[in-house]
């Protein structure tokens, strides 16, 4: 790693892709404000140009490891990686919501700008080589979800998204700050270097402080990563929030706390620990469980995928159990194919959707594959893919997480993965057949609504982002195998 | 002249094409799609043509072997190659396609595209699942190919479609995860023990694992397997599948869906864990047993013709089962050649249970009587049909059962004296339903007025009917092209078996291993 004798410059480039995203932030802002009446595919056109600019710039710096501002933030593969990682998620939703705010067009700069900056605040959380910089991070996410969940503002339910995630996020934010401070007590210093030295050098793993430090901090990560017994938000706010925000929640900002969550296990080494792996083990267990039992009885489409995404969280969690190369690779792996399978069943929903009343209902999905082929066929492929089956990105996710734990000689734990997988089956494939095997009763007029090329292009590139990561994996598992090894 | 060709993968690919250029076909046109699909099927059914006739019977290797790189970063492969125990069901999968695909003509009212496009996949998808050589390649076969079915039941079916469907997708998909799990460990195992990582099962199945481990590697393979057969207590998807499935499904069902979890007896479960094999043998051949008489008994009293020959699956699937575990050359044999005729004949019965229905609209036996004055041609096939089921000699039924019951003889006679039962068994529930069907008094006034068998319903038949008398009356080209493999089998069996003790062991379900570090112990 570099010291810090960088130029301005180098500064610059090595921070671009977290720079372009604040100024394209803040350009939205100044648009919206000059123009009120701008167009927003234009708008839209603008941050995409933008989150292009990021992209380009993440992979021009990949190969670097480099630490700026006194330590604060380390740009390395790892926070490349990520950085892509949820500027797709940004431009999907992005995509996802061209059409969906309709009616409240005249915010739609606003609503825009903060996606950008939920995104700078998950780049700030996965670059973080500092426990501040990390608080800050997430409070820059956070903050921005909290308006976002609340953005349909003439319905109650999603008024009372806002309100719920902000009272149980500032919640989950304080005690995640009091394990900052009292692992700032027992180290001396919140820099993550720092703490690892003093990890390997004290063995402070074994003392109370550090321990008491790690677990709030842990106990904040699982409400933002929604892990059961900290997920009872998760369900209601997916739900009431507008759909591309609920996709967005449920991908890119759980993928930024999974990225904080493994960047701080890996440094610490927690994970070699066996009260941690414990802890850990029966939090993943609980998640999954909780998670897809829950959602064998929802009939709302979103709560189903809330439920879904819980479920999810824990098998991802059991790639950082099994604290390997494998098992951190997995996990990005999961992330990026979690990214394109959750953030497509979301925009289903939200291609089907009107402004004013959304189709949530299983019953809205009825016979859908006789009136919208398209969005069944990748719905059904979206299903598929969340429930694991093979040729599908969520195959080879869970696949691959599988094996790290194996690995790491979990066996148990992939036994009741799989178990699990076993029983959300049955819910995904309640979807399928609620949309190809069942007729509609009523007319289909309901779905009648003007063709919305936005979010087509997202679905196709869901679609082709679940396939190729299922049919393909090879090179993507090389480059997170690199990603996994530039942070251990 | 068939060399270089890669005929695995074309047989793999060409379905999938054909499914690509469907799906992108306007759907003013199921003629020109229900065309291109059958030409597609019949393409694929004559390329995998010299797969017969080129496959060289004295060799043990596997052969019209493919390799290449699919996963470099887990040393997963794609690997593709047939022996003596895969050819035959290759070939039974290219043949049987086209052929429903046919009788399913005007089957399929609507969304033909769907189906023929489900279809396509499904052909890849089998045939897939018997050429390929790497578990993680297999297991993704194995699994996929359950979405067209799962659609083709659930979307083209009869009332009860949407249980039977999830039924059949859930049970089968419960049992292949714990087979994942199983084929995981068996990676890092072999990593662990030979310094090598790899899927590919033609250097796994050089390794010998210890004994407790292949008890439980045998049970989550075995599950997955048994499922599918289906064994006798988790049979009970099978019939809802059979009945609610179109004539088509029910066709691809019996003929080659339910061997492939005998196939992957044969293929993994006897090679790689021999012991597990041994000891489970007494247990599975009273399971087959039970299997057999059960299936027939509960034939015997279906009303419905459908869920009767679905019923005579469980049943004639049993003799298969219990022919595998015996061991012996004959058992073995027959078995194979019982998977093929299974095929030939149930995917018979099936077809022409599928052609009446077409016309009266029911199955109940009740509901008929006296057809064979109104159709001959029709009574003519239904009954080489049934007498091939039954296992008359001179139709291809008697040379898998007899080869079966004689394999069984040799090793333990209280089997055989049971599982002969089924056979008459067999002969009492399908003689009386065509007795009941074909013969009798023609009273009901519908029945008087059935149109005998089209010309396409014919060119569905005769092909079906050929292959039968031709495996009863000379069997031997094709028990031929399996003696080798099966021999090799038997041999490695008994032989490792043996040597089971030696292999390095152990403690259950520690695996606290890294890649970096791999012990140096060898193999055998």
């Amino acid at each position: 790693m570099m010291t810090n004798t960088l130029t301005l410059s180098q500064i610059v480039y090595h921070f671009a892709p977290t720079l372009t995203l604040v100024v394209v932030g803040l350009l939205v802002l100044l648009l919206g404000m000059l123009f009120p009446r701008m167009y927003r595919e234009t708008l839209a056109a603008v941050v995409l140009f933008g989150f292009g600019i990021a992209v380009f710039y993440a992979v021009q710096n990949w190969g670097e490891s480099v630490v700026l501002f006194h330590g604060m933030i380390v740009v390395d593969k790892f926070a490349n990686g990520f950085a892509c990682l949820f500027v797709i998620a940004a431009g999907l939703t992005l995509l996802l919501s061209i059409d969906a705010l309709e009616s409240t067009s005249l915010l739609v700069s606003e609503f825009f700008m903060l996606i950008i900056f939920a995104t700078v605040g998950m780049l700030l959380l996965a670059a973080s080589a500092h426990l501040l910089t990390l608080f800050l991070g997430l409070e820059i996410l956070s903050i921005s979800l909290y308006i976002l969940a609340g953005f349909r503002r003439n319905d109650k339910f999603s008024i009372e998204a806002s309100f719920k995630y902000f009272l149980l996020g500032a919640f989950a934010s304080s005690f995640l700050l009091y394990g900052i401070a009292l692992i700032y007590g027992s180290v001396g210093s919140a820099s993550l270097t720092a703490v690892a030295e003093a990890v390997k050098a004290r063995h402070l793993l074994d003392t109370p402080l550090l321990t008491a430090g790690l677990a709030m901090m842990a106990v904040g990560f699982g409400f933002k990563i929604a892990l059961a017994p900290f997920h009872t938000w998760a369900p209601d706010v997916y739900q009431g929030a507008p759909t591309p925000i609920a996709a967005f929640m449920a991908t890119g900002s759980k993928a930024a706390a999974f990225a904080a969550l493994l960047r701080l296990v890996l440094t610490t080494g927690m994970m070699t620990q066996a009260v941690w792996q414990q802890i850990f083990w029966v939090l993943a267990v609980l998640t999954m469980t909780v998670g897809n039992i829950v959602a064998l009885r929802q009939d709302n489409i979103k709560r189903l995928l809330a439920y879904s995404s819980i479920a999810h969280a824990g098998y991802m969690l059991i790639g950082v159990i099994a604290n390997n190369e494998l098992g951190s690779s997995a996990l990005l792996y999961y992330l990026l194919s979690y990214t394109f399978m959750n953030l497509g069943a979301f925009g289903v929903v939200a291609f089907l959707s009107k402004t004013e009343n959304e189709l949530v209902n299983l019953n809205d999905y009825r016979g859908l594959a006789f009136r919208r082929p398209f969005a069944a066929v990748a719905m059904a492929i979206f299903m598929f893919s969340l429930a694991g089956i093979p040729i599908t990105a969520g195959f080879m996710s869970k696949f691959y997480v599988f094996s790290a734990a194996v690995q790491a000689g979990h066996l148990w734990l992939v036994i009741l993965g799989v178990i699990n997988s076993m029983i959300s089956l049955y819910y995904y494939l309640g979807v399928v057949v609620v949309m190809f095997m069942q007729k509609s009763e009523s007319a289909g007029e309901e779905l009648a609504l003007e063709r919305l090329p936005a979010v087509g292009l997202a679905l196709i590139i869901a679609v082709f982002g679940t396939l190729q990561l299922g049919l393909a994996p090879a090179r993507w598992m090389e480059a997170f195998q690199d990603l996994a090894r530039s942070v251990m | 002249m068939f060399d270089n060709l890669p005929i695995l993968s074309l047989l793999i690919f060409l379905p999938l094409a054909g499914a690509v250029l469907v799906s992108l076909t306007p759907r003013q046109h199921p003629g020109l799609m229900r065309g291109f699909t059958l030409g597609v099927t019949l393409l694929v059914f004559v390329i995998s043509l010299p797969l017969f006739f080129n496959f060289d019977s004295s060799r043990i290797a596997f052969q019209f072997e493919e390799r290449r790189e699919w996963i470099p970063a887990m040393r997963a492969t794609y690997h593709l190659g047939v022996d003596g125990i895969s050819l035959l069901m290759v070939l039974l999968t290219t043949f049987l396609t086209p052929l429903v695909i046919l009788s399913s003509w005007n089957d399929i009212k609507t969304s033909i595209k769907g189906y023929l496009v489900s279809m396509l996949l499904l052909e890849a998808g089998m045939i897939g699942v018997f050429v390929a050589l790497d578990l993680l390649l297999f297991y993704v076969f194995w699994e996929v190919m359950l979405i067209p079915m799962y659609f083709i039941i659930g979307v083209w079916g009869g009332p009860r479609r949407i249980y039977a469907a999830v039924k059949f997708f859930i049970y089968t998909m419960v049992g292949s995860l714990l087979m994942l799990v199983a084929i995981l460990f068996i990676y890092f195992y072999y990593g662990k023990v030979t310094g090598t990582l790899t899927f590919d099962f033609v250097q796994i199945r050089e390794l010998l694992f210890p004994e407790n481990y292949q008890f439980w590697l045998f049970l989550a393979f075995g599950l997955s397997f048994a499922i599918k057969v289906p064994m006798f207590p988790f049979h009970t998807w099978l019939p809802d599948a059979h009945v609610e499935a179109p004539t088509a499904g029910s066709v691809i069902l019996a003929g080659v869906l339910l061997k492939m979890g005998t196939y992957g007896f044969l293929r993994f479960c006897l090679p790689l864990f021999p012991n597990a094999s041994l000891q489970f043998a007494p247990l599975l051949s009273v399971l087959a047993i039970i299997g057999i008489i059960y299936g027939a008994w509960v034939a015997m009293v279906q009303p419905d013709i459908k869920k009767l020959v679905a019923y005579s699956s469980v049943s004639h699937l049993g003799f298969v089962m219990l022919g595998i575990f015996t061991f012996t050359h004959q058992g073995l044999q027959g078995a194979l050649i019982q998977m093929v005729n299974h095929g030939l004949s149930t995917g018979a019965l099936f077809l022409i249970v599928g052609m009446l229905y077409e016309r009266r609209h029911t199955r109940e036996i009740a509901d008929f009587g006296g057809l064979a004055r109104p159709l001959p041609v029709f009574t003519t096939f239904f009954m080489i049909a049934t007498l091939a089921s039954i296992g008359l000699p001179g139709l291809n039924g008697f040379v898998g059962e007899f080869l079966v019951l004689l394999g069984t003889f040799l090793t333990n006679k209280t089997y055989a004296a049971f599982a002969a039962t089924g056979v008459i068994f067999a002969a009492v529930y399908m003689l009386w339903m065509f007795q009941r069907v074909m013969f009798g008094r023609l009273d009901k006034e519908e029945n008087r007025r059935l149109r005998d068998l089209t010309r396409r319903e014919i060119a569905v038949l005769v092909p079906v009917t050929a292959m039968m008398v031709l495996i009863g009356v000379w069997a031997q080209p094709f028990l031929g092209k399996m003696e080798t493999s099966v021999d090799a089998l038997i041999r490695t069996v008994h032989a490792r078996a043996a040597k089971v003790n030696d292999a390095p062991g152990l403690a259950p379900l520690d695996l606290g291993w890294r890649i970096a570090s791999p012990p140096a112990v060898a193999g055998e």
